[in-house]
């Protein structure tokens, strides 16, 4: 029925040879035994796939050998042939039909090497779930299907195999598809078509012969070439992950360019784009690329890079989105659906790192909601871990606010991997923000205070000693804008009036406590040390005066929890990274240092933190 | 401007996106250099990935008998794309004979010592490096290097069998041992870019290109390809370039790009190896594996 095309026809456009033809990754999964390396077997060899006489090679040698001939055997064979050079093997078959190119992935059917299937069925677009007419639905046909639904494929073709042995009667084939549809129903999956089928004689895979006439569907490769090649999902709102922040300086090269890959929606020059979770803006200034002619907009599914307007300090793992259209969620709260490959228990207490699109930040599993039994889909409740193989519903909570969106909303950005022991050992999608907020920083600042060992001289019993209250100022701003001049002077002021006051300077806390923080994505490393720090000098009953650049929303919040019980208070200058709601004092940045530092001690003494005499 | 991606584009974003990846999470990051057409390409993706620049050092495993234009070619891009240029070598094999042309092993036993080793310590550190200086032009010898704990390599599934189970982050133990059955799962863009100290991680951003793909890609981007590939009217070239004695050329006359993707869109290699020139392949009876094993790709 079908014929490998000898030539095909070659188009040209521009130097380009555009022979492109249509290629699409399909999984081919079922429990073991049903009959996949039998399918793929006859598929390769009813498509005219096979390297020459390779068909009848191994009938010849089975022949000799007495034993009867397996299409399975053609993939052993071929896997023998592939090591000197060509290219089909077990785990991937490639072939092609009329009207496209198949890359078929051979996903194992024993359930230890689940995480094989799932790193294959992960890179496909569609899937062929095979099931035994004879034994019926098992315990994998049901766990595979799950799988398959968290994995996000969602074209399906059922194929259900060995009719020749149930005398190709539609009953049985009906009884699978019955039985099998409800199943898929319950995780909301439609297979397109149920297929029935026998691998080893040839029936309705690529051709059809008499023994089924009930049956007036596709066959499989009918319903192979009938699956549609899913379009970049570039009507979705922009999601563009920032994998990375590049400047080339020391090549001589000023551009600082945002990198990532679109996971969602379009991006033009001139778009006003947001960064969750810092909530900082700019606006799109330029699109960069290497060896392409200028580009002024970029879609799903390409990895671009983009200069901004403003120069603000964004970090990998935030969100771009554009402000004209619905943003994704922040929280550091996740209610998720997970599956566990891991080979260790999930448990609580421990720390795992949660990549999320291009985020990575600490987490730990707060709550089991219900663990589920894949294979019986039923669930069980009051379980205190999660163990290998199985598919739980959980609240993660991440040590810093993460952006994401929820599955059921943008897919892309919706799903996430756990890593333990340094290896991917869990793969999941975000179903909602969970509410009962709890803050993890607030939690160990209670705890700090708790088991804070002190003489009998209180913080305030300091305090009072040198009448004034202790509080830490945060300057904070663009980078290059005067911050650290206006907070030396602050300092001057304040200690020539008699106060107990220190600055402390980026540079010095990088040359001496920080000093084993070298890359700039450990920032958040660098803040929560700054609040300890800031803790200690307030403790000790001193006014604190440090400067940050570009201070994001929460870490101002992880700041001002780590410096309790005492106060944070925050001088804007000249910026717009942080809502006003947050600022104590907002600067001009056109005001002369002397003004600045004077508006900041007023506001100290309105405030009460100094004596009203104090100037 | 339509939205819609060629097949190339897709191959390309991903392999950029792949780049980057390692880029950002290996501070001790190394690319290999064969000088063939997989990893030249390879580096064209790296300066797509990075704007021009190619800001992962190279390295190239000189066995001192690739065919000399290999290494012309090498320097010449080195320094015109200022590339961070290490160069590898079994000094003490090639001083000692211990070669398959100096008739002192045979050819695997050769690819292993030329190769494998001389990767193995060079990646290591332990044995002398060589740093293109781009002041004098010349190669420095560099001592106790860093040992890279990331490193790049072109392989591509379609290419022979042990690879097709490859993932794009592939873990290595501290034996270099490569575990296929227990590797760790990949989905989606999320990668295995966490390592256990004193193990390393090889990864793969070409996977999933064909050597079709790869000639399209280089007549697309007009890639400076080394001529060792074309016909220059003796109606031979290589398909595949390895070191001069054990590599063979192919009957071919394409005598440029357009000429080998027409060559092997009319399917005349589709039953042949690409590494069939290699005589190295041959006499291992096919099984790369136990080369690979040993850290040479
Ligand atoms: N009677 C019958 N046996 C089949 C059919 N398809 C596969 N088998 C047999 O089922 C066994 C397992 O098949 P195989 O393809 O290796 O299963 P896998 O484990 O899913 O890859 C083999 O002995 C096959 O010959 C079929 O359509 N009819």
């Amino acid at each position: 029925m079908v014929q490998l095309k000898e030539k095909e026809i070659k188009e040209k456009s521009g130097t380009v040879s555009q022979r492109e033809l249509q290629k699409m990754n399909i999984v081919i999964i079922g429990h073991v035994d049903h009959g996949k390396s039998t399918l793929v077997g006859r598929l390769l060899a009813d498509t005219h796939s096979l390297p020459e006489g390779k068909l009848e090679e191994v009938k010849a040698r089975c022949a000799k050998n007495a034993r009867p001939f397996e299409y399975a055997f053609l993939l052993d064979a071929l896997k023998d042939e592939q090591a000197q050079g060509i290219t089909i093997d077990s785990a991937r078959c490639f072939f092609r039909s009329d009207k496209r190119e198949y890359i078929l992935i051979d996903a194992p059917g024993h359930i230890e090497f689940l995480k094989n299937m799932v790193s294959g069925a992960a890179r496909a677009e569609a899937a062929v779930l095979l099931i035994d007419a004879h034994e019926g639905i098992q315990e994998n046909s049901r766990r595979h299907g799950y799988l398959l639904s968290m994995l996000g494929i969602r074209q399906i073709v059922v194929a259900v195999n060995k009719m020749d042995l149930v005398d190709y009667s539609q009953d049985v084939f009906n009884k699978v598809q019955q039985e099998y549809t409800e199943f898929l129903s319950q995780i909301q999956i439609r297979a397109e078509h149920f297929i029935p089928v026998s691998a080893r004689n040839g029936d309705l895979i690529a051709d059809r012969q008499k023994n089924m006439d009930w049956y007036e569907g596709p066959t499989i490769l009918q319903a192979l070439d009938e699956f549609q090649k899913e379009a970049a999902p570039v009507d979705q709102p922009l999601r563009l992950p920032v994998q990375d922040i590049y400047k080339f300086t020391s090549q001589n090269d000023d551009r600082r360019i945002v990198a990532g890959q679109i996971e969602t929606g379009q991006v033009h020059v001139g778009d006003e784009v947001i960064f969750y979770p810092s909530k900082k803006r700019s606006k799109v200034a330029s699109i960069e690329a290497f060896n392409t002619p200028v580009q002024t907009e970029s879609f799903a599914g390409q990895s671009v890079g983009v200069t901004l307007a403003e120069q603000i300090y964004i970090q990998p793992g935030e969100i771009m989105f554009r402000a004209d259209e619905p943003a994704p969620k922040t929280s550091t709260q996740l209610k998720i659906n997970l599956f566990w490959l891991g080979k260790e228990p999930m448990i609580f207490n421990k720390r795992y790192l949660l990549k999320l699109g291009t985020s990575r930040v600490p987490v730990w599993l707060r709550k089991i909601n219900t663990v589920l039994d894949a294979s019986e889909l039923s669930t069980e409740l009051n379980r205190r871990h999660i163990e290998r193989h199985d598919v739980a519903e959980c609240v993660l909570e991440t040590l810093k606010p993460v952006a994401f969106d929820l599955t059921t909303e943008i897919a892309q950005t919706g799903r996430f991997v756990l890593i333990d022991n340094y290896q991917i050992a869990g793969g999941g999608v975000v179903l909602d923000m969970a509410t009962d907020q709890i803050d993890l920083t607030a939690e160990h600042v209670q705890q700090r205070e708790r088991n804070w060992r002190r003489s009998r001289i209180t913080s305030h019993l300091r305090q009072s000693r040198i009448d004034q209250q202790s509080t830490l100022v945060i300057i904070s701003g663009p980078a290059g804008i005067g911050k650290s001049e206006i907070a030396q002077l602050l300092e001057e002021k304040l200690f020539d009036a008699g106060k107990q006051v220190y600055y402390l300077g980026l540079q010095n806390s990088l040359l001496g406590i920080d000093s084993d923080l070298s890359n700039e994505n450990l920032r958040d490393e660098y803040i929560r040390r700054l609040g300890e720090t800031s803790h200690l000098f307030t403790d000790a009953g001193l006014i604190l005066i440090a400067t940050v650049s570009d201070l994001a929303e929460y870490e101002l919040n992880v700041l001002k929890t780590l410096n309790q019980p005492s106060d944070t208070l925050v001088v804007g200058l000249g910026s717009k990274t942080l809502s006003a709601g947050l600022l104590d004092l907002e600067l001009s940045s056109a005001a002369s240092t002397e003004k600045a530092a004077t508006r900041v001690a007023d506001m100290l003494t309105e405030r009460r933190y100094l004596p009203e005499y104090y100037l | 401007m339509t939205q819609t991606m060629t097949q190339l584009d897709a191959l390309e974003a991903q392999s950029v996106y792949i780049l980057r990846e390692a880029y950002r999470s290996f501070k001790d990051l190394v690319m290999l250099w064969s000088i063939g057409k997989d990893s030249t390409v390879l580096l064209w993706l790296a300066r797509k990935a990075f704007f021009g620049h190619v800001p992962i050092p190279l390295m190239h495993i000189d066995t001192n008998f690739k065919i000399p234009a290999m290494i012309e070619y090498r320097d010449r891009f080195a320094k015109e794309w200022k590339l961070n240029m290490i160069v590898g070598q079994n000094v003490e094999a090639l001083k000692n004979k211990q070669t398959f042309p100096d008739g002192g092993l045979d050819r695997i036993g050769c690819c292993k010592k030329l190769k494998s080793e001389a990767l193995k310590h060079t990646l290591s550190g332990e044995w002398p490096r060589r740093v293109l200086n781009h002041q004098t032009c010349e190669y420095d010898i560099q001592e106790n290097g860093q040992a890279f704990t990331g490193v790049i390599v072109g392989a591509r599934a379609d290419e022979e069998g042990s690879r097709s189970k490859e993932r794009y982050f592939s873990p290595r133990d501290r034996q270099n041992d490569w575990d296929i059955a227990e590797q760790p799962p990949e989905m989606w863009n999320q990668f295995n870019t966490d390592f256990a100290p004193g193990t390393h991680i090889r990864i793969h951003p070409l996977l999933d290109w064909t050597e079709l793909n790869i000639w399209q890609y280089i007549e697309r981007e007009n890639i400076p390809i080394i001529d060792l590939y074309f016909d220059k009217g003796d109606g031979k070239r290589y398909r595949s370039l390895g070191c001069a004695p054990c590599t063979g050329q192919v009957d071919s006359t394409a005598k440029n790009v357009s000429e080998i993707i027409a060559e092997l869109e009319s399917g005349r290699f589709a039953n042949i190896a690409e590494r069939s020139g290699r005589q190295q392949d041959a006499e291992d009876g096919g099984g790369l594996e136990t080369l690979r094993r040993d850290g040479y790709m």
